[in-house]
């Protein structure tokens, strides 16, 4: 018995430690609220993204007609909504802005945003999204929040400017819910397939529960049981 | 088996090898939690191979085409999200059962006589399962992958004399980059797979020759039978396979949670900086290797610079690592098992697994002055542990050993 309290102690004080491990103070960031399974805030989202965003930023591990089969989009529909300068429904989405022009416009290429979303995560995104704020100081004349002295212009001013405070919010959450699709878009499937991956083991683990009692009934009273 | 041996019994060793490993290999009928960590960790080393070898298919060892190749496989490939988080997943989960595995072994002194060679066979495991796992690690090409790289690899380039050469002949250039990526592929899936699977067959056959220990630390085959068989022992299979399955199926229900719901960890199994190709000219903020290197790093980083050089942290740090193969002869204790030890063992295993532990959180954290105190004292205790445990075992009242194992 003692032996297993022993267990029990070493096991708490592992996860003590482990709680330890996950409390970091960090920015403040609100909180994104975004749900990946909700396909009309993904739509919308990749709408506003390919409309405010894609002149600048690439998202080049992502195709445009990946984005048509997730999102329940027809290709022809993610051509005519999602792509403005001739590329085929199987390209990367790629920007067209010139390397050199780019530096000379913001000191450097704008970075490419397949990944923000498991680098920064999604609070960060809504956070910047939502964080400029008026600075004359500056080269575009705002500044953010989150990232102090970004070099990018707040180019979601004229939705923040025709929309309410709640319709803004939620296109800057559907921004965020679409690249957090476009960081993985496996996501879409992996938990609703986790859950039958977990269904089936535990079945299994039932199974074998009973498979290894049948057999230790011979360990415990029958052919092997303990000799003198 | 009929009497008559079947066709492939006269041209090799298939029932006799069977019996021997398997259906006639006689184990402690009194095996507890601790022990299935030797089944799992050969399930997950399989786990890794068969991934590994898919993910090899549609992988490029190239810093101008990595990063993109493994998103190409989160993305393109059929199932390759799922083959690469079984993979980086299985390395976490690698180092779990293994630190389990050998904590096993401390806590029923399964590395005293005669099992020594079993003991510093799964030592040099544990090293080359890190380099393979080090190695694994700087393929994806991030920001991690590479500045991780940069810094344990550096630390050769401290050696005396030949330090800088070692350097360049380690990477193949002055700095990191496509040669030293394409030599760690090379050794990631054929060197150290090759080294890694030999040695865990040594491992097991040095196991079946000497036989398993158990809880109670008691020899079972000193008391046999009129057969021969040990009276305390019951046949690997169906006994223990059928056990094992059980266990193996808690692990996966425990692992695949990992693997759908949160393969990243939150940053613990992949790191976010990892999700940024790396860039030579940018810094990160803060450089951590995962957290199975870590209680190492943190010694490294806790033996300050001597005449100028980072060449005594590093010897710190292997000698962290080596040291460990040393105590089947520092520990004079006449037991075996933590049940019958001496009070002042189970006090140094305490203070042990303690400090091994928050050096390990120390060395994903960032240095300030209160930390690299508290990995010094941390460093100064896990050395203590070995240092001064031919003294602490010989000391104090053991337990009486019982001539049979208890249940």
């Amino acid at each position: 018995m003692k032996i297993y309290i022993k267990t029990k102690l070493f096991l708490i004080a592992l996860l003590l430690s482990l709680g330890v491990l996950a409390s970091g103070g960090e920015l403040h960031l609100e909180e994104a609220h975004t749900d990946i399974s909700d396909t009309v805030s993904l739509q919308n989202g990749a709408k506003l993204f390919m409309n405010y965003c894609s002149g600048c930023h690439a998202i080049s591990f992502m195709r445009y007609n990946r984005i048509a089969k997730d999102l329940d989009l027809s290709d022809s529909a993610v051509a005519e909504n999602l792509m403005f300068a001739g590329e085929k429904v199987g390209d990367l989405i790629t920007t067209a802005m010139p390397e050199d022009a780019a530096s000379k416009w913001f000191g450097g290429t704008p970075p490419d945003l397949s990944l923000v979303a498991r680098s920064k995560g999604t609070n960060w995104i809504y956070s910047y999204l939502r964080g400029f704020y008026a600075d004359e100081s500056k080269i575009f004349g705002v500044n953010n929040k989150v990232l102090a002295n970004a070099s990018m212009p707040d180019a979601l001013w004229s939705l923040k400017e025709s929309q309410s405070e709640a319709e803004f919010a939620q296109s800057a959450r559907d921004i965020t819910n679409f690249l957090d699709y476009v960081g993985e878009p496996a996501k879409l499937i992996r938990t609703g397939l986790g859950a039958w991956v977990l269904s089936f083991l535990t079945l299994l683990l039932v199974l074998s529960y009973f498979l290894k009692k049948e057999y230790w009934k011979d360990v415990k009273y029958g052919i092997w049981r303990s000799r003198d | 088996m009929n009497t008559k041996q079947n066709w492939i019994d006269q041209r090799f060793p298939l029932t006799k090898t069977w019996n021997e490993h398997l259906a006639k290999y006689y184990a402690p009928r009194n095996f507890n939690f601790w022990y299935f960590f030797g089944s799992l960790a050969i399930l997950v080393l399989v786990l890794q191979l068969v991934t590994g070898i898919f993910l090899t298919m549609h992988f490029k060892p190239d810093t101008a085409n990595a990063f993109a190749s493994v998103e190409y496989i989160m993305r393109d490939v059929e199932w390759g999200w799922l083959m690469r988080y079984l993979h980086s997943t299985g390395a976490s989960a690698f180092f779990v059962i293994i630190y389990f595995h050998m904590y096993r072994g401390l806590l029923y002194g399964s590395y005293k006589a005669p099992r020594e060679l079993i003991w510093i066979l799964g030592m040099v495991l544990y090293i080359a399962l890190m380099a393979e796992a080090f190695m694994g690690y700087v393929l994806p090409w991030g920001q991690m992958s590479f500045w991780g790289a940069q810094v344990i690899i550096s630390l050769f380039g401290s050696v005396p004399i030949i330090g800088p050469d070692l350097l360049v002949w380690i990477l193949g250039d002055y700095a990191v980059g496509d040669p030293a990526l394409n030599r760690f592929f090379s050794l990631h899936v054929v060197a150290l797979p090759l080294i890694l699977v030999v040695l865990v067959f040594l491992h097991i056959v040095a196991l079946h020759a000497v036989g398993s220990n158990n809880p109670d630390g008691v020899e079972i085959k000193k008391t046999k039978d009129k057969d021969g068989i040990p009276k305390d022992g019951i046949p690997f299979h169906p006994y223990y396979t059928v056990k094992d399955i059980m266990g193996v199926f808690v692990f996966l229900i425990i692992f695949c949670s990992v693997v759908f719901y949160a393969p990243a960890l939150n940053g613990y199994f992949l790191e976010h900086a990892n999700f940024v190709e790396a860039n030579p000219l940018k810094t990160p903020d803060h450089i951590a290797p995962l957290w199975y290197l870590t209680p190492f790093y943190s010694v490294l980083r806790a033996i300050p610079p001597m005449f100028g050089s980072q060449f005594p942290g590093v010897l710190g740090m292997f000698a962290a690592l080596l040291i460990l193969a040393a105590l089947p002869w520092l520990d004079r204790s006449p037991v075996k098992s933590i049940r019958y030890r001496s009070p002042p063992f189970k006090w140094a295993l305490g203070i042990f697994v303690i400090s091994f532990v928050i050096l390990g959180w120390l060395g994903m954290e960032p240095v300030t002055p209160l930390y690299v105190l508290l990995a010094r004292i941390c460093t100064f205790l896990y050395f203590a542990f070995f240092i001064l445990m031919p003294w602490y075992t010989s000391i104090g009242k053991t337990k009486e050993v019982p001539e049979r194992v208890t249940e």
